[in-house]
């Protein structure tokens, strides 16, 4: 995955865990160790796709205003990277038996990559990350007792 | 969450295990989803989930204002490949008119609470790669992909 899936990621994830909250550029760079300027050309990307909302003025920022439900990680994934298998054979008319058979694995990496990916919403990495806190904290108290 | 989605009431419905009643709605509604008409397939599943093994099979429906909204069918398996026992899902469906309201979630709790009450702690499903929705489901229900992966082999090549 590249860099500026991984940021959009980060920064969609942030703004959907409270809808109603606007986020600055900066306030996210922080917290994710990402430069503003890299930061900002992801959110760009994203307000045109239209999954989030750009605040102007004092307190502005950026806010979330896609479908958590309904956006899962390669709708984000495809919007800085191609993701389809048809890219990874350069040239198919003089490819050889041996760039085929390795196409042939590559392929099947990515159509499980792809799948995992197309399955996993907004909405279900809030609940992990939700399930993973609750996880650490029962851990945390059979520490302490 | 989307405010339209939180939005959407919950009905009253009841979870039971299948009577023969059942069926035909059953039928109908794994017909209606997937396309293929296979009264033969759950008929044999309904004798084999009423007559053995009840205390590990689990064919769960929903019902609500007199109509079935939904069924999840698992049962306990053991040793196959090597596996512990466990819970296995193999048959689930959700009328389409009836999604987004919290029915397929009832079901995959009360199905894992059946599981839970014989004193298996895992369960499993197998999904098609290209049936995002109820890979989708799966997940948002917790499910990550498990220590195994399935092999095939296309024997007209």
């Amino acid at each position: 995955m590249q860099q500026a899936s991984r940021l959009a990621i980060y920064a969609l994830i942030e703004l959907a865990s409270d809808p109603d909250k606007q986020v600055s550029v900066s306030e996210i760079g922080e917290k994710y160790r990402i430069s503003a300027h890299h930061l900002a050309k992801v959110m760009n990307t994203l307000g045109r796709a239209g999954l989030v909302r750009s605040i102007r003025g004092v307190g502005g920022g950026y806010s979330f205003s896609g479908n958590a439900r309904r956006t899962t990680l390669l709708d984000v994934i495809n919007l800085f990277e191609d993701t389809s298998s048809d890219c990874r054979l350069h040239d198919s008319h003089v490819a050889t038996p041996v760039e085929w058979a390795l196409f042939d694995v590559t392929k099947e990496i990515n159509e499980i990559s792809n799948a995992t990916l197309a399955s996993i919403t907004i909405s279900t990495m809030l609940k992990q990350i939700e399930r993973n806190n609750k996880a650490a904290a029962r851990k945390e108290a059979a520490t302490v007792e | 969450m989307n405010k339209a989605d939180s939005a959407i009431a919950k009905p009253d419905i009841t979870l039971r295990r299948i009577r023969q009643t059942d069926l035909a709605s059953v039928v109908a509604l794994d017909t209606r989803v997937t396309g293929h008409a296979k009264p033969e397939y759950w008929n044999d599943m309904y004798e084999r989930f009423a007559s053995r093994r009840a205390d590990q099979r689990f064919f769960l429906v929903a019902e609500g204002d007199g109509k079935l909204h939904g069924y999840m069918a698992g049962e306990v398996r053991a040793w196959e490949f090597g596996s512990e026992p466990c819970g296995w899902i193999f048959g689930f469906a959700v009328d389409p008119d009836s999604r987004l309201r919290g029915i397929g979630e009832a079901l995959f709790q009360g199905i894992a609470d059946e599981f839970r009450r014989v004193g298996i702690t895992t369960m499993r499903t197998m999904v098609p790669r290209s049936s995002t929705l109820p890979m989708a489901f799966f997940r948002s229900e917790g499910m990550v992909a498990g220590p195994y992966i399935q092999l095939e082999l296309d024997l007209e090549h």
